[in-house]
């Protein structure tokens, strides 16, 4: 057995043919030591096991502090004791009551927007694109909105209509306007570029469509559907968490099962369609996944914004892999948005800010950057 | 230019000629002053209210106080006005736009600069206490300015002066980050949403008489540079290098570009919110009529405007009786179909 430093790759099978190509490191994105023992070869890179390590690390740092902070700070410790079965009658109720819910629905939501970003990013073969793009977010925005305005009052009607009625709709919105992005850029074939037009227009559609329901409200309802429209944990139950979970729980397995064709698809059709991967297929089968990961967790939490865009982003870019890393972006996203929220309940004094807010206000130059950079590179 | 022959407004244009209807050149504009005309006439005749003829004129020529008088003197004059000078305004601002950027997807609200205007108007309610028009239409004026110049700015540093996707993403950018801000301003203060939702909701009615004359001088220096940008124009859309050979100063023509891009459009959707499709309808259909020629184009597309605006408004006065529905939203129903009709087309047109 003998290891070799692999400098740069040679074949072409390593090369990816995509635009992702120009995010990559500055090492191409391969490279790390190769494992030989007779015929067998094996390909090992630190960074790979290395970076998801941190990120769970930041994400239970996160976790911790995310628990901690509160009206009633509970130190660190005690919070480590308590999620372990110990600590005080009191501190216990406020942990798993309160706080508990609102962080552990963060952190499903980060994930599954995160995850759901990658897959949609592999899929369009732009660094630019993300789910809110495929219309689901303005859908479900759409759903939800029209439960708060026209379903009367709704802290009146004894909140079953707020717990159940607007996660319910929220996801109806965001399913139908996924299929009529889907339908009306489907004309033979798939093409990553019309997806986002034809998103973007139907988002204009549809954002339209919420600003004539706020007119039509309350102000009082025309306020929460604010808060509702700008995503916010505030009002996280475990009832929220377990909406979000199970669509997580079952996306993984469905991904794990993906990852072939995902993989496959970051290169030209025609080599995509040489290894084997039926296209259409594939890409219904990715987008599906995308589409209901991200209505779930707009269902739950209301539109956070960026976190799908900017988790497979930093994620691509830690790993120095050529196509958005799945699992990483998951932990990632989980982690940057509990970190927003602990950042928007904090950072302003007594004012709390919605936790959509603030990974808008962070993500939107994000994007803009990418979007300059992505011309320097291309520079022509 | 081979490229350009496989767009389908070229095709129009052959399959026009082919089967006897007039070609480019025969589509003068008398066709849409008439219509302007027709829709001024339905936008003071016909409303929630119904007016006999008789009532309305009237209430036009000797006013007496009746509620018909009112009505019409002091409603649906005022609104007519606006959708006018604000119609004209947004055509003219979108086939500019989309001179300037060669983009066909261009157009005021998808490209943030709405988004801009709605964040400083809620600014001026949320920090200064101003809840009046006339006070908070300045700061939408500087907002669309400053997200105009944030929108190109990111758009040209981009491969090679922005691709649709390039640019279309800037403003989704824009518009989230902008969007952000103001809700963050709108979570805290329940009186700016209460003024805000009306605004950013995009209509023509429901606002102040005499904010047509306020807006009048700064359309009036909009349309004059507009008009002096158009050879211009029509040299840039052969590329930056053949019109500077060909003696244009290309600097100048795009900083007279952008500032009668901002002053038309800033003032729009100041006044009256973001009203979005209007621009891009206007540009798409007056090129369709009279070709790649930008002072044809913007003579058409600014009555193509006016007519866009007054006949949604008309239309949304018409269809929700006894409520109405807002002129924005209207044109949104009409106008992201055709945005996405343009998107599906094979090759979309380049410009």
């Amino acid at each position: 057995m003998k290891a070799v430093r692999r400098p740069r790759p040679s074949t072409a099978a390593s090369e990816p043919a995509t635009a992702n190509r120009a995010s990559l490191g500055r090492d191409g994105g391969v490279g790390g030591i190769a494992l030989r023992v007779g015929p067998l070869s094996a390909r090992c890179r630190p960074r790979v096991l290395l970076v998801p390590c941190v990120v769970v690390l930041a994400l239970i740092t996160a976790f911790i502090v995310g628990v901690a902070h509160g009206d009633v700070p509970i130190p660190a410790l005690d919070v480590v004791r308590i999620l372990l079965g110990g600590g005080n009658a009191v501190d216990r109720m406020i942990v798993i009551e309160f706080r508990l819910p609102r962080v552990v629905v963060g952190a499903a939501v980060g994930a599954a927007l995160g995850l759901s970003g990658a897959i949609v990013q592999g899929i369009a073969r732009n660094p630019l694109a993300s789910p809110e793009i495929l219309g689901v977010t303005s859908g479900a925005a759409v759903g939800a909105v029209s439960v708060i305005v026209l379903g009367g009052s709704y802290g009146a009607v004894g909140g079953h209509l707020a717990r159940i009625g607007i996660p319910s709709a929220a996801i109806v919105g965001g399913l139908t306007a996924a299929a009529a992005v889907y339908l009306l850029a489907l004309r033979g074939g798939l093409s990553g570029n019309r997806v986002l037009l034809v998103g973007i227009g139907i988002q204009a559609l549809l954002s339209s469509l919420v600003s004539w329901l706020l007119i039509k409200a309350s102000i009082v309802d025309a306020g929460r559907a604010i808060v509702w429209l700008t995503g916010s944990l505030n009002a996280a139950t475990w009832d929220d968490a377990v909406a979000v979970t199970p669509a997580l729980a079952l996306a993984l397995p469905a991904m794990s099962m993906l990852s072939f064709p995902f993989g496959a698809l970051n290169f030209d059709d025609d080599t995509a369609g040489a290894l084997g991967v039926r296209l259409d297929a594939a890409r219904s089968m990715l987008l599906l996944t995308a589409v209901v990961l991200t209505a779930t967790a707009t269902a739950a939490a209301g539109p956070i914004a960026f976190v799908a865009l900017v988790s497979p982003q930093l994620a691509l870019r830690l790993l120095r892999t050529a196509t958005p890393p799945l699992l990483t972006s998951a932990l990632l996203g989980a982690a940057l948005t509990i970190w927003a929220d602990v950042l928007g309940r904090t950072a302003f004094g007594d004012k709390q800010l919605p936790v959509g807010i603030l990974t808008a206000a962070l993500g939107a130059p994000y994007l803009m950057y990418l979007l300059v950079r992505s011309g320097k590179t291309h520079g022509r | 230019m081979a490229r350009y022959e496989k767009g389908a407004d070229v095709d129009t244009f052959d399959a026009h000629s082919a089967s006897g209807r007039p070609t480019r050149h025969g589509q003068g504009p008398a066709f849409l002053i008439a219509l302007v005309a027709v829709a001024v006439v339905c936008s003071v005749a016909l409303g929630t209210k119904t007016l006999t003829i008789p009532q309305v004129w009237h209430g036009l020529w000797n006013p007496t106080g009746t509620e018909g008088d009112v009505i019409v003197r002091s409603l649906r004059l005022p609104r007519t006005c606006l959708a006018l000078v604000t119609g004209v305004a947004l055509g003219v601002a979108g086939v500019l736009m989309q001179g300037h950027t060669r983009n066909p997807i261009a157009d005021p609200v998808l490209l943030g600069v709405s988004a801009g205007a709605g964040l400083f108007v809620v600014a001026g309610i949320f920090l200064l206490g101003i809840t009046t028009l006339h006070g908070y239409v300045w700061f939408g004026f500087l907002g669309a300015m400053l997200a105009g110049v944030v929108v190109f700015a990111v758009g040209r540093s981009a491969r090679g002066g922005a691709s649709p996707i390039t640019l279309a993403l800037g403003g989704a950018a824009a518009h989230a980050l902008f969007g952000a801000l103001t809700a963050a301003m709108l979570v805290l203060d329940e009186r700016a949403l209460d003024v805000y939702r009306f605004w950013t909701v995009g209509s023509v009615g429901g606002r102040p008489a005499d904010i047509t004359y306020d807006m009048l001088p700064f359309v009036v220096v909009g349309l004059v540079l507009a008009a002096a940008n158009a050879s211009t124009l029509n040299a840039l859309s052969m590329g930056e290098d053949v019109a500077r050979a060909l003696g244009v100063r290309v600097g100048l023509g795009r900083l007279t570009g952008m500032l009668a891009i901002t002053l038309l459009t800033g003032v729009a959707v100041a006044a009256c919110g973001p009203i979005g499709f209007v621009g891009l309808m206007a540009a798409h259909i007056a090129r369709a009529r009279v070709g790649p020629d930008h002072r044809r184009m913007l003579l058409q597309a600014g009555l193509l405007g006016a007519i866009l605006l007054l006949g949604a408004d008309i239309l949304g006065r018409l269809v929700a009786r006894p409520g109405e529905l807002p002129a924005g939203i209207m044109l949104a129903f009409v106008g992201a179909p055709v945005f996405i009709h343009l998107v599906r087309r094979r090759r979309s047109a380049r410009l």
